[in-house]
């Protein structure tokens, strides 16, 4: 394994930035359009169960079936990596804007209506109030579409562009484990430290959250 | 030669000839089915285990978090790589698969339980067993189908991939499509497999349906004034406990 | 008759939830263990059906020690209410209600077909029997809980807070049904609570716990109010002591005026039948605020004479007719003739 990673050092590099781009790209761009369907979803209670059931249809494609079957739809070659963003920013979309409803759902209604009645106006309650209050569910389930994309960026390589999926099929033609170890522990790696940050992420902007815990 | 496309064609749907759809579906049902079994043979008494005793929660707790972080595609390769080509390696990585959703959401559905509940099994004279089977387990049943539901969805997405080292499945249509530039072919897998696993979500949604006590989802019970806010809540929760899946 | 002998039960890390604890539960009656939280009376009550195990020290329960006995058939045959009733929510009323006697090994359908006998005896509609649990109110899910309990008719019941969680009407209701119904089962109770009030008007016996599971004082409700052991249990008692002891002591002995008599400048007045209508006083006349018999407490007494308007309390007979007149100050002298008795008693 070493002796691969010395031999291989740039090309391991380059297949591990290629997998984080393609990992965190999608993450945000489906968060960030997550957060306008989730709130919808909220505001106009009869789509909070269509959206569970889209979601549910959504998260259940094989990613392998998905990734193949967006350049006909897309219009992109069958190598494109926006191929892997659409896909893996499709299934972020599906799994945050049920996570943002439900993050919102959470918020006290006591707190919602002591922020009404002091004079917020809904969209100013929304920023300052629901959506602070919201975030621990949230990244909550970012941290589940964070680490899920990692794992998926790598069955990619199956239509040439995976990231350290290169590492897996490259070992795999070879009949060589080490290529496939040193893909699998960065591949684990890589997404235990986006947990991570994400975990960090939270402490910092819910320090509320500790002290109620720490109390408990 | 039929012109028509792939999905239509007569002969791709003729279940005698290997290869056609209803072969591969059969051979894909096949291996989820046994990866499935196997690690529920596995995984549920240690869940139950340890969501009754409290004992290693760590371990249950930290397993669907950890198992969500394998890459599919390099676990295959990986024990392809030691063991061989074959269904046997094939098996074993779609159990390991199987193992952590299943630990972590009978683990979780055990441990969701209202202790009071509980409490008062024991107390009317339950045996430890008589509290897992008759009490906990009708009551964890939400979250662990949930879990299963998740790892059942795991293993038919990784059941495709499978197909890379050699496997029959639905797979086989989407790797041998690609590498024969036959995209009629590919179109053809992506949708039967995605049908199939949005059909065996349904199923399961389906079974959930059946088999949880109407008690616990509010299903269909009279809704009487003084108590509509408890059941609202009650049936709020179990809608919220179908834990998303990994594609 | 349930007797603790020298239990002691300290728990893994260390903290000590019961002290030397000898006490004897008298058979067919309630007996309330009470005190502030980690006082160790509900550790105490699980003790009885082997929900915890003491550490050193014997529990006996008829004379046999229950450690001795298998904790599942032991159990079956206690009652065991709880806070929230935890009752089963993927069972419907009839069959949680069947839990106990199933457990036996009687037929489901047997079994079922005496929950509704037993719904109407905790006071619900028999039509409750198909419902689940979420769809019941607090206060009915508490009852079906009793109604569970008693299932198999058990002859010792143990009760752990059952009516705290119940809002305060509901809580009272469920108080004084509970009453009717041991008046007609006679079980041997034994029921944790942390409300000194709960525990005055439900308990034959009052066994007040001290935080490090010390048993602080043992005794009836009045032994309680008019002479605790201590400046604990004075303090866990709580204000108006002496006012809420007097409702232990009938007003049958309390010695009476004449109705035709004027007490305090005012006459009673009567209609045809003699029950009393008023007060005839130099100002005009005035409301009575009430009567009592000889069956009500002094504390009736007390308040009558403390609301009436000419600070006298009117008895009446069975049929409502006055006979009697009692003035505050009349109370006063009682009592002080009482406490010289008792003292005389104790010199």
């Amino acid at each position: 394994m070493i002796q691969y990673l010395s031999q291989n050092g740039d090309a391991v590099l380059a297949a591990l930035r290629q997998h984080v781009v393609l990992a965190v790209l999608p993450l945000l761009l489906g968060a960030l359009l997550a957060l306008p369907v989730g709130y919808l979803a909220v505001r106009f209670r009869w789509l909070y169960h269509p959206l569970l059931n889209v979601s549910g249809v959504v998260y259940a494609i094989p990613s392998l079936a998905l990734f193949v079957t967006l350049p006909f739809v897309l219009g992109t070659r069958i190598l494109d990596p926006l191929n892997i963003v659409v896909a893996l920013g499709l299934y972020t979309l599906a799994l945050m804007a049920r996570t943002v409803a439900d993050g919102l759902r959470s918020v006290d209604p006591q707190v919602v209506a002591a922020a009404t009645a002091m004079g917020y106006t809904p969209l100013r309650r929304l920023v300052a109030v629901e959506l602070p209050l919201a975030l621990p569910v949230v990244l909550a389930g970012l941290r589940v579409a964070a680490v899920s994309n990692i794992s998926l960026v790598s069955v990619g390589a199956l239509i040439g562009v995976g990231g350290l999926g290169a590492l897996f099929t490259r070992g795999f033609q070879l009949f060589w484990t080490a290529p496939i170890l040193v893909g699998v522990v960065l591949s684990v790696l890589l997404a235990a430290a986006a947990d991570l940050v994400i975990v960090l992420v939270q402490r910092a902007l819910t320090p509320w959250t500790r002290a109620s815990a720490g109390r408990a | 030669m039929d012109e028509s496309p792939y999905l239509f064609r007569a002969a791709n749907w003729d279940p005698s000839r290997p290869g056609s759809i209803p072969d591969l579906l059969l051979a894909h049902l096949g291996y989820t089915g046994l990866a499935v079994l196997v690690g529920l043979a596995i995984a549920l008494p240690v869940g139950f285990w340890i969501g009754h005793t409290g004992r290693g929660s760590f371990l249950a707790i930290n397993a669907g978090n950890a198992g969500r972080a394998l890459p599919t595609l390099g676990l295959l390769s990986l024990v392809v790589t030691l063991m061989g080509l074959g269904l046997t390696p094939v098996v074993v990585a779609l159990v390991v698969l199987v193992v952590p959703p299943i630990l972590t959401s009978s683990y979780a559905g055990i441990r969701s339980v209202d202790p009071a509940a509980v409490d008062a099994a024991r107390g009317m004279g339950m045996t430890e067993l008589q509290v897992l089977f008759r009490v906990e387990l009708p009551m964890a049943l939400p979250v662990l189908l949930g879990g299963l539901r998740s790892a059942v969805l795991q293993v038919v997405s990784t059941a495709t991939v499978a197909a890379y080292a050699g496997l029959s499945g639905l797979g086989r249509l989407l790797i041998d499509g690609l590498a024969l530039n036959d995209y009629g072919r590919v179109v053809a897998g992506a949708v039967v497999v995605a049908a199939l696993a949005v059909a065996l979500d349904l199923l399961i949604a389906l079974v959930q349906r059946r088999v949880v006590s109407p008690g616990i989802t509010g299903r269909g019970l009279a809704r009487s004034r003084e108590t509509a806010g408890t059941r609202a809540a009650v049936a709020g929760d179990s809608a919220d406990r179908r834990a998303p899946a990994a594609p | 008759m349930i007797t603790f002998e020298a239990v002691r039960k300290e728990f893994g890390d260390g903290t000590v939830a019961v002290e030397h604890l000898d006490l004897q539960l008298p058979a067919g009656q309630i007996t309330v263990f009470v005190g502030p939280s980690g006082c160790g009376k509900t550790t105490s009550l699980r003790m009885i059906n082997r929900m915890v195990e003491p550490t050193s020290g014997r529990v006996l329960l008829d004379g046999r020690d229950v450690a001795a006995q298998d904790p599942a058939e032991l159990r079956r045959g206690i009652g065991y209410v709880i806070q929230h009733a935890g009752l089963f929510p993927h069972r419907t009323v009839a069959d949680n209600i069947a839990t106990v006697p199933r457990l036996s090994g009687r037929s489901r359908r047997e079994a079922r077909a005496a929950a509704g006998a037993l719904l109407e005896r905790v006071g619900l509609d028999a039509a409750l029997a198909d419902r689940y649990p979420a769809q019941l109110s607090g206060g009915q899910q508490q009852r079906v809980g009793v109604a569970r309990a008693l299932a198999a008719d058990p002859p010792v019941m143990l009760m752990d807070e059952p009516f705290s969680a119940v809002d305060p009407v509901v809580r009272e209701q469920l108080q004084r049904e509970f009453l009717r119904l041991q008046a007609e089962l006679g079980k041997t109770i034994a029921l944790v609570t942390h409300d000194i009030d709960e525990a005055v008007v439900l308990g034959d016996r009052i066994a007040v716990f001290r935080q490090g599971g010390h048993l602080a004082q043992f005794g009836t409700p009045q032994e309680l109010l008019e002479r605790p052991a201590d400046d604990f249990v004075r303090g866990f008692v709580g204000r108006d002591r002496g006012f809420r002891g007097l409702s232990f002591t009938g007003a049958g002995d309390l010695p009476v005026r004449p109705v035709a008599e004027r007490v305090r400048g005012a006459a009673l007045v009567l209609d045809a039948a003699g029950r009393p209508t008023g007060w005839e006083t130099a100002d005009g006349t005035a409301p009575t605020a009430g009567t009592f018999t000889a069956a009500d407490s002094l504390r009736t007494v007390a308040d009558l004479a403390l609301l009436s308007p000419v600070g006298v309390a009117v008895r009446v007979d069975a049929a409502g007719r006055a006979d009697g007149l009692v003035a505050h100050h009349d109370l006063v002298d009682h009592l002080d003739a009482r406490r010289a008795r008792a003292a005389g008693e104790r010199v």
